[in-house]
């Protein structure tokens, strides 16, 4: 049987926080913001590039004390993992509903099972819900990609 | 002292049975409460204590000529011989309620770092301070222009004196250390630190809100200028509190707030200050909360605090060799002198998910900087997972630990 701890940190999670995708800095990139959680340390930079109001490519970076130790949770990591793999290719628009819809599911605005989105694996971050101090983590990514649309500098999830 | 010389085995079952907050589950499992350091729990007697006060004497104090009121100064002013006592300060007046170690840190800095340090003088802290007692000194050297200066540590969490000694001069003008890390247990020779600074004529303030739970604590004997700690970590409600100061330094301070009861006359013109303590207690203070720090302080007098502390330096042993066994987890902080406070790492998992996975299991720990952003950069590292023990948890405590530790590794290793 599954523990709740397994549920929560689901198998999905666990390897994107392992293997964060597109965890590289972008030289090319025309958007960047830095998202930072006090309350934890989580501190990630989120790159863009996009064109013609379509997100051609994008990339973040967990900062840490120093490299050995550059690591946020496992929450937040996996999160911007998944979250970059989900917008690539995507509009700016699009990606706004996006945040409107991971948002919602995490903050308990979305049934995502009952109403129809476009979350996709993105879901198996409904789990962290359960756990309100932890839903910040999952959304510092996207809190940090909406200032790096607007082109804010820096955003924090105090 | 008769029951010191009558020593027995430290029962703590009898001891938990005194802390209702102990005896419930959390996620379907026994609390095992690991996070002392934060908050220690309420014994029954210090809640019965607040309930009579709201009960049957609440009202304000020093003012009031009708039987609550009296009543409740009566309580109010007990409770400050109660501190007095457990400071072994000469006078009741030189204990100063507060709502926390922070208020009573941020007092000494308005009443006296603000009247006598200027620009160009120099305050030194440690390295390992919490921002309790760093903040507030930044505050005043980016007010007056005065300088911090920082007394660094080895990598195993201990002060290096003799750069301590090399930072002391002629233009120090105060010294505010911890008395114990609360981030690494370290318990600091404040003897030392307090002689030393005393040779420069050069005022203490030691921050004992990590060490007032754990040892005696003797304002006399350690001959501190100040001494501030929290209620809320020595098994009183929060909201209580204590700075001690030396009465010739309260006295030629400037107040700390302005406003009712800390007042002896006051007109448009000119106000004259009340005598100590009130001159440093503005408006109504948490008088619920306080005497329950007395009655606190009262608890702590009927066990044995000898064989309290000696039980939790066993549990500190105990955790730190069973800790240790597990490959890849790390202690940060090995000093030589310890409180019973343990942070730890595990390899390449963040401390907030090794938080979260053991309160799945019921146990409370802290995860996270501890307040101490500083102590976390000498490291090299963003964040620790910390269990602080108290006297009332068990071996079993600690074994519950080690196995939440384990599962931690299974769900994210």
């Amino acid at each position: 049987m599954l523990s709740v701890a397994n549920v929560l940190y689901d198998e999905q999670i666990v390897e994107h926080s392992k293997k964060p995708r597109n965890h590289r800095r972008m030289e090319s990139s025309n958007r960047i913001a830095e998202g930072h959680n006090p309350l934890c340390g989580d501190h990630q930079i989120v790159y863009l590039l996009i064109e013609n109001d379509v997100i051609q490519d994008i990339s973040f970076l967990c900062i840490g004390a120093d490299a050995d130790a550059a690591k946020n949770c496992a929450i937040s990591t996996a999160s911007a993992s998944m979250m970059t793999k989900a917008l690539k290719g995507k509009t700016v628009a699009e990606a706004d509903t996006l945040f409107n819809e991971f948002h919602g599911m995490l903050t308990g605005s979305l049934d995502e099972e009952s109403t129809p989105n476009g979350l996709g694996h993105l879901k198996v971050f409904s789990g962290v819900r359960e756990f309100p101090v932890r839903v910040k983590c999952a959304t510092l990514p996207w809190h940090t990609l909406r200032a790096a649309i607007n082109n804010r500098d820096r955003i924090s999830t105090e | 002292m008769e029951q010191s010389a009558l020593k027995t085995e430290w029962n703590v079952e009898r001891i938990r049975a005194d802390f209702p907050v102990l005896h419930q589950t959390v996620n379907g499992k026994p609390l095992v409460y690991l996070d002392n350091g934060a908050s220690s729990q309420v014994p029954q007697i210090v809640i019965d204590r607040g309930s009579t006060y709201l009960e049957q004497e609440h009202s304000n104090i020093h003012r009031g000529v009708h039987y609550l009121s009296q009543k409740a100064t009566t309580a109010y002013e007990g409770a400050r011989e109660k501190v007095k006592r457990f400071l072994n300060a000469r006078d009741a007046k030189e204990c100063i309620f507060v709502r926390g170690a922070t208020e009573g840190i941020n007092l000494v800095m308005h009443g006296y770092g603000r009247k006598f340090i200027g620009a160009g003088d120099e305050i030194i802290i440690s390295a390992m301070e919490h921002h309790a007692n760093i903040v507030p000194w930044q505050m005043l050297c980016e007010e007056k222009g005065a300088h911090l200066r920082v007394i660094p540590m080895n990598d195993a969490g201990e002060l290096q004196l003799d750069a301590y000694e090399a930072l002391l001069n002629e233009r120090t003008r105060f010294v505010a250390v911890t008395h114990v890390s609360n981030a690494l247990g370290t318990i600091n020779p404040v003897h030392e630190i307090i002689d030393r600074a005393h040779k420069y004529g050069v005022p203490v303030l030691l921050d004992g809100a990590q060490s007032a739970p754990h040892m005696p604590i003797d304002v006399q004997a350690l001959d501190c200028d100040f001494f501030a700690f929290s209620g809320h970590k020595i098994y009183a409600p929060t909201g209580s509190g204590v700075v001690y100061g030396k009465a010739e330094l309260l006295e030629v301070m400037n107040p700390f707030q302005g406003g009712g009861d800390m007042i002896k006359t006051v007109t448009f013109e000119k106000t004259t200050y009340a005598e100590l303590p009130n001159k440093m207690e503005a408006g109504t203070p948490a008088i619920a909360s306080q005497i329950g720090l007395g009655a606190a302080l009262d608890y702590l007098n009927t066990i044995d605090r000898e064989a309290a502390a000696a039980h939790e330096a066993e549990l500190l042993r105990y955790a730190t060799e069973k800790l240790s066994a597990i490959e890849g987890v790390r202690i940060i902080g090995t000093a030589r002198e310890k409180a019973s406070v343990l942070s730890f790492i595990i390899d390449d998992i963040h401390p907030h998910d090794i938080g979260t996975i053991l309160d799945l299991e019921g146990i409370a720990i802290r995860a996270g900087h501890h307040c101490a952003q500083p102590v976390m950069q000498r490291f090299s590292l963003s964040a620790t997972a910390r269990a602080s023990f108290a006297f009332y948890n068990t071996k079993d405590d600690v074994d519950a630990l080690v196995n939440g530790i384990h599962k931690v590794i299974e769900v994210l290793g």
